[in-house]
């Protein structure tokens, strides 16, 4: 097994001392757009000292990556920069061209988040990084070649000679953004500012490129900005952090600080929204209410008192400042150079020393427009539900029947030829025969990185795809051996809750119509449908007087309520949910996690939860079924797969997932994986995970290999109370 | 690459034979190549027509006309594209369709050659002059010409160009540019720097003509394909890299902006062949266009067929070339 | 590819619910299309031209035909506003028909080749496979041939040219390709959304999904290829009758009269500006209008800035 231990960087220079490398002082940038000036940033300032490494938070449109494009000098043309950005002393806001492509890439270098786009397409890896060598370095082709084959051995790619001379497309999302790492770190900058390099990549390819991240910066000795809406990725790798907020940023402190005593309301939401590997199930989430502000119409007074629970009449008029709070209580403003300082933009910071998540936010799923009303919310939907009829609950645990039944299912896609014919030239083996049991109002989830067959399996499930071979039964009905009109009445139970809540709903629809569609298509009458429309709306915690309105009016998470209240449109008896939640912000995740499990708590659904975030999974299922490369690899209750896995591939993906606590993630063991998961078109042989098995590599035998390689293994109780597959499996504790 | 220069050449071969049923039974069923001869006053004998269908196969059923027009078997050695004859000609007994057309080609192909390089070269320059001054008055301006001009009839154009090209020679004193002929005879016994005047002189004012939609709609284009590379993360990381505005436009922005353009290109010869006819008409040329407009004139089928078949040819030529060029430059497209 | 999908990053800002006014995609896509000053002022100009050519005729003393009243070859005066044909036409009267006849064609063309290739289009993007492969071959094919080329050969061949419907005819026939294309990309691309899926999920039928899910969405596209065809059309249609393939004498067209003034241009100017003038700013405000819809209905694509 590998073991790293934790990954900062002890050879840091601890906060406070040391020169500066980076100085940013109240940079602001505004955006010109068809409905007036659009303020993304307002005033951030901080400083970076030499080999530190500072984590910038905030969801989407807080203004934190805008931030560091400024800072580069990346930003279209139109956008207004003011304020002042130095690096090492030297001024770059407002630079001309030639003078800012001298310390771009020189003294400060960026990687952005999306490696699959990152990279010219037309030119090798190879040239792709000399030509960042050649930039600023006064050296021959053969030598910038040669230091791009070093850089690419820094970064831990395999085989660097002959990747060298590949093109982007012929490398996986991970490799792609270790050559934009390489690239980033070919100058030794003194500044890099990676911006959520990570959010495009599987967990457990996310880790391999943290680390790829560390040993740069431990080989340049560079500075980092780590920019994330992730807070378990920036809990193990920062020193200090700052958390932004409708462009300002609203609180900024050593990493401890903020995580165990956060000053400001916003953080201390944001971490008690976040569904947690480290805690139990039971604790319920506690959402922040409404959404972010609006850019173009800013509260006059503190951008998130729309939303807090402690908000007064002073939080709506007068925007507070980033300030520190002395021994006494009181709010004092301390210089940017000081580092140690934890400072909060909160009228009422000093009260907030102690407090709980649960102290100031609520643990209910009540939305936005409804924030001034949510008793009388509550009372409404607790009505709406006794209208609907919706069964309470229904006995738990022995005797149970399995109410969705899956057995041996396959599905392969065939590959076909591109020419007129279309010729068949071979499958990609997307789900390789697995056996599932839906039971009851009990909620099984369905985890594994991206391609590994979750999708497909929910889809054949619903039959929207046809099965390769396999059975699917509900309540005693083959559902595989259905033709679409047999299968339409039976759609009814089943329905299918979608990740992307913008593509989820057709826009040239009204809120209404897109609900009562599927009443519509089983043929109801319209006066009951709009009836049952409204107490849907009131059902998933919206405004019922918004049914006219048209998807794009809404915010994500109000849309994802939106495809929920269409999916229990027919009072179905099993929801399948694909990602419900991986698309929304993690403030807003929260609120559409409470009410799924409210949802089944009320109406006695049945859930099967497809989703590649383990944190999410732990905190909403009753079950767990591991799937890598089409086949599971481990099922069994949620607490026996989180406190015991025994497949190294649940262990390693465990263990890959960051937790938002730094003491914590920077203490724990890891089991690394290595490498990326293979095509499903050419599965390895036998095992399917003995390609990046860290067992394999590391603690099995010659003899003992073989049957990894020549046995596929099968599914087995081995006594541990849960079935994996793995011929060497050995339960291990991670917490 | 073999593999896929091997694929895309068979691929072009259904459409090819496609394209030419298509053309052969739609000029078979629009018109009888013996109108002229029917409609003779006083009507000339029926064993005149007779022989005449004869010559020209019409007493054969179509399918069978089209096998015989590919194949040559059966007929008089006059017909077979096999063979590489293209069947009877109504104009006269002894008109020979393929050595008319390989006269005319090279006067064509010079039309449209030139067109083609000149309406490429400025398309790119201003595309991208365009995209990086993006509503800048400039960008208004050539936007402007690229609707004026894709609105803009050729032969109407054409016309206007010759009042222009007299006017010039006028203000110069001079016959300068020529207005109408394509100067091939005149080029002959011309030593180099005569052909070079000679070339100057007769297809200045064509080449002007022709390449002016082609240049609007590809500089259109092409501005647009450049934008979108220019707001691309990795011409952001390029700049990030640190180097210099102009090596970033030139090797990652225009380089792979250049890609997509091929295939428009490629697309748009059928768009100058029409271009050329009209062209060719206004400046009386004696190319395709005018052995293309005599035969329609003249109800000659089969010199149609082979004028089609030719540009079918042609276009289908462009293509495979844009579609092997898109494989050289794009990597993502070689290795498939 | 990734199933993960990372928040939207700034600086789009987020299309976030501003709330408040509320508007429907109706009246969105009209205010864009009523910002767009140069498709506003085209469209007034093409209405303008469209009530001159069918309702002059009704008002104005002479038609498009040869009159022995009127005095050959004259100049733009009182009596004749843009003078007279050496054969005694007047030329306002050729022009109003000639628009009116160019324009008719246009139409027909326009809605014939839109409703062929839709259907094309949508069927080929629908069923996917091989179905899309053959189909499209046919496309391919209709793609490559020079279109005013074909036309012209199969007008001039026939003989049968002499009325605009006839020309409308044969244009049509060629002309739908473009639109199948435009059509079949976005039917295929719509065909992946996840909102179509939640209605099949919900068991809605082939049928129902092409009426209320594929349709709606793939009219903006289909709106704005409509409209840019009208402009190809009519520039098909002049080519044909300069080359005399066209609509026949007496009836005429914009294209013919330039073809007969064709060497007559420094003699009597006003034989050969006026109608091509005429055809240019009719194409010209069908492309502003197109591009006004285009920018209207889809943002992202537009090539004028308000």
């Amino acid at each position: 097994m590998t073991t790293t231990d934790h990954m900062s960087n002890e050879e840091t220079v601890p906060p406070g001392t040391g020169d500066v490398v980076l100085e940013v002082r109240d940079l602001s940038v505004t955006f010109p757009s068809d409905d007036g000036p659009l303020p993304a940033v307002r005033e951030v300032s901080y400083v970076l000292r030499r080999g530190e490494a500072l984590g910038i938070v905030g969801e989407s449109g807080s203004g934190k990556s805008v931030t560091s494009m400024a800072i580069m000098g990346l930003l279209p043309k139109n956008a207004r920069v003011e304020g002042s950005a130095k690096v090492l002393g030297q001024e770059i806001v407002g630079l001309k061209d030639a003078q800012i492509s001298k310390v771009r890439g020189n003294k400060i270098a960026m990687i952005f988040q999306d490696p699959l786009t990152s990279l010219n397409p037309v030119y090798t890896v190879g040239y792709q990084i000399a030509e960042a060598v050649l930039a600023h370095r006064k050296v021959g082709k053969k030598a910038a070649m040669a230091r791009a084959l070093e850089l690419l051995e820094l970064v831990g790619i395999p085989n660097p000679e002959q990747r060298l001379k590949q093109y982007p497309h012929e490398l996986s999302g991970g490799m792609r953004q270790r050559v934009v790492i390489a690239v980033a770190m070919a100058n030794e900058p003194d500044v890099i500012i990676a911006d959520e390099p990570t959010t495009a990549l599987d967990v457990t390819v996310q880790a391999q490129v943290l680390e790829a991240l560390e040993a740069a910066r431990k080989e340049t000795g560079a500075a980092l900005v780590l920019i994330t809406h992730d807070l378990g990725v920036v809990a193990g790798h920062v020193d200090r952090i700052g958390v932004m907020y409708g462009g300002r940023m609203v609180e900024m402190g050593p990493v401890e600080e903020v995580f165990y005593r956060p000053r400001m309301p916003y953080a201390l939401g944001l971490l008690g929204s976040l569904p947690r590997l480290d805690e139990d199930r039971s604790e319920r989430l506690t959402p922040i209410m409404g959404t972010p502000p609006s850019l173009l119409a800013l509260p006059r007074g503190c951008a998130f008192a729309p939303r807090c629970p402690m908000a007064r009449s002073v939080c709506h008029e007068e925007e507070p400042r980033l300030l520190a709070t002395d021994e006494n209580g009181e709010r004092v403003r301390v210089p940017v150079e000081d580092t140690d300082a934890h400072t909060a933009a909160c009228h009422f910071s000093e009260e907030l020393e102690n407090a709980q998540p649960t102290d100031l936010f609520k643990g209910t799923a009540v939305d936005a427009d409804t924030v001034e009303a949510v008793d009388e919310e509550e009372r409404q939907a607790e009505e709406a539900l006794a209208e609907v009829g919706g069964s309470s609950d229904t006995a738990d645990g022995s005797g149970r029947e399995a109410i969705l039944t899956v057995r041996d299912l396959v599905k392969h896609f065939p590959i076909r030829s591109k020419g007129l014919l279309k010729r068949r030239i071979g499958e990609v083996q997307a789900v390789s025969g697995i056996s599932l049991d839906l039971y009851e109002h009990e909620t099984l989830a369905l985890v594994g990185e991206s391609g590994c067959g979750k999708s497909t399996t929910a889809r054949l499930m619903l039959q929207l795809i046809k099965q390769t071979s396999g059975e699917i039964g509900y309540k005693g009905q083959a559902l595989h051996s259905m033709s679409p009109r047999q299968m339409r009445p039976l759609r009814r139970d089943l329905q299918l809750v979608f990740q992307d809540p913008f593509a989820s709903l057709d826009p040239r629809m009204t809120v209404s119509d897109i609900i009562a569609e599927p009443m519509r298509i089983h043929g109801e009458r319209n006066g009951g449908a709009k009836k049952r429309v409204r107490e849907l709306l009131e059902l998933v915690g919206l405004n019922s007087e918004h049914g006219s309105r048209y998807p794009h009016e809404f915010s994500g998470g109000q849309r994802q309520r939106i495809g929920i209240a269409r999916a229990l449109a027919l009072n179905p008896k099993v929801l399948i949910l694909d990602e419900p939640v991986s698309a929304l912000d993690v403030s807003i995740q929260a609120g559409v996690i409470n009410l799924l499990e409210d949802l089944q708590d009320d109406l006695g659904l049945s859930y099967l939860f497809v989703s590649h975030d383990l944190s999410v999974v732990k905190h909403i299922a009753d079950r767990v079924a591991v799937m890598y490369l089409g086949k599971i690899v481990e099922t069994g209750t949620t607490d026996q797969l989180f406190s015991a896995p025994a497949h190294p591939y649940t262990q390693a993906l465990i263990s890959a997932i960051p937790l938002p606590d730094p003491v914590k993630e920077r203490t724990r063991e890891r089991i690394v994986v290595t490498g990326d998961v293979p095509s499903p078109a050419n599965p390895p042989s036998g095992c399917r995970f003995r390609t990046r098995c860290p067992k394999f590599a590391d603690e099995l035998s010659e003899n003992e290999r073989v049957k990894c390689v020549e046995e596929p293994p099968e599914l087995l109780d081995r006594g541990t109370g849960h079935q994996d597959a793995c011929h060497y499996s050995r339960a291990v504790e991670l917490f | 690459m073999l593999v896929y220069t091997v694929r895309r050449v068979l691929g072009s071969i259904p459409i090819l034979i496609l394209a030419s049923v298509l053309t052969f039974v739609l000029i078979d069923v629009s018109g009888d190549p013996l109108t002229e001869l029917r409609m003779q006053q006083p009507p000339p004998d029926p064993s005149v027509i007779q022989l005449q269908e004869e010559r020209l196969y019409l007493d054969r059923s179509m399918p069978e006309r089209y096998w015989l027009w590919v194949t040559g078997i059966g007929g008089n050695g006059d017909i077979g594209l096999l063979q590489g004859e293209f069947g009877p000609s109504t104009q006269s007994n002894s008109y020979d369709i393929g050595a008319n057309i390989a006269e005319r080609l090279g006067v064509t192909l010079r039309l449209v050659g030139a067109a083609m390089v000149f309406a490429l070269g400025l398309a790119i320059l201003a595309g991208v002059v365009s995209a990086m001054r993006q509503y800048s008055k400039l960008d208004y301006t050539l936007t402007f010409i690229g609707f004026l001009a894709l609105a803009m009839p050729v032969f109407w154009f054409a016309g206007i160009m010759q009042q222009a090209g007299v006017a010039f020679n006028d203000l110069v004193g001079d016959q300068v540019l020529a207005t109408i002929g394509d100067g091939v005879y005149q080029a002959q016994g011309e030593d180099l720097w005569g052909r070079i005047t000679n070339a100057f002189a007769y297809m200045t004012l064509p080449t002007i003509v022709l390449m002016l939609t082609s240049f609007a709609s590809w500089s259109r284009y092409q501005r647009t394909s450049m934008l979108e590379v220019l707001n691309s993360d990795y011409v952001r990381l390029a700049r990030a890299k640190g180097l210099p505005n102009r090596v970033v436009i030139r090797r990652h922005a225009l380089r792979t902006a250049l890609i997509p353009l091929t295939t428009v290109v490629a697309v748009g010869i059928a768009g100058i062949i029409d271009g050329a006819v009209l062209t060719e008409r206004v400046f009386q040329w004696r190319g395709l266009g005018e052995f293309f407009i005599t035969a329609v004139e003249k109800n000659d089928s089969y010199a149609l067929m082979a004028w089609l078949l030719l540009s079918g040819v042609m276009v289908i030529l462009a293509n495979l070339i844009a579609d092997l060029l898109y494989g050289v430059l794009d990597p993502r497209i070689r290795y498939e | 590819m990734s199933e993960k999908r990372a928040p939207a990053a700034p600086p789009s800002a987020d299309a976030e619910s501003v709330g408040g006014v509320e508007r429907t995609q109706l009246q969105m896509i009209l205010s864009r299309f009523l910002r767009h000053r140069a498709a506003m002022i085209s469209l007034v100009v093409l209405v303008a031209i469209i009530a001159a050519a069918f309702l002059g005729p009704f008002v104005w003393r002479w038609d498009h035909t040869v009159h022995l009243e009127i005095p050959p070859s004259v100049p733009p005066g009182a009596d004749h506003p843009l003078g007279t044909t050496t054969a005694g036409h007047d030329v306002l009267g050729q022009l109003m028909r000639g628009a009116q006849q160019t324009l008719k064609v246009a139409f027909t063309v326009s809605i014939m080749g839109t409703v062929v290739g839709s259907l094309w289009g949508a069927t080929a993007g629908y069923y996917g496979g091989r179905v899309d492969s053959l189909m499209m071959r046919v496309v391919d094919v209709f793609m490559i041939v020079p279109l005013l080329v074909m036309v012209a050969a199969i007008a001039g061949n026939a003989r049968a040219g002499t009325t605009w419907y006839a020309v409308a005819l044969i244009i049509g026939f060629f002309s739908w390709a473009q639109i199948a294309r435009v059509v079949r990309g976005v039917v295929l691309s719509l065909r992946e959304q996840e909102f179509v899926e939640a209605a099949r999920a919900a068991g809605a039928s082939p049928s129902w999904i092409i009426v209320r899910h594929l349709l709606p969405n793939a009219a903006g596209p289909i709106i704005v290829a409509a409209t840019l065809l009208i402009a190809v059309a009519i520039l098909l249609e002049a080519g044909m009758s300069f080359l005399q393939f066209g609509i026949q004498p007496p009836d005429i067209s914009l294209g013919q009269m330039i073809g007969d003034a064709r060497t007559a241009a420094s003699t009597r100017p006003w034989l050969f500006y006026p109608p091509g003038v005429l055809l240019v700013v009719i194409c010209l405000t069908i492309n502003f209008i197109g591009d006004g819809l285009r920018d209207a209905l889809d943002p992202r694509q537009s090539m004028v800035r308000r």
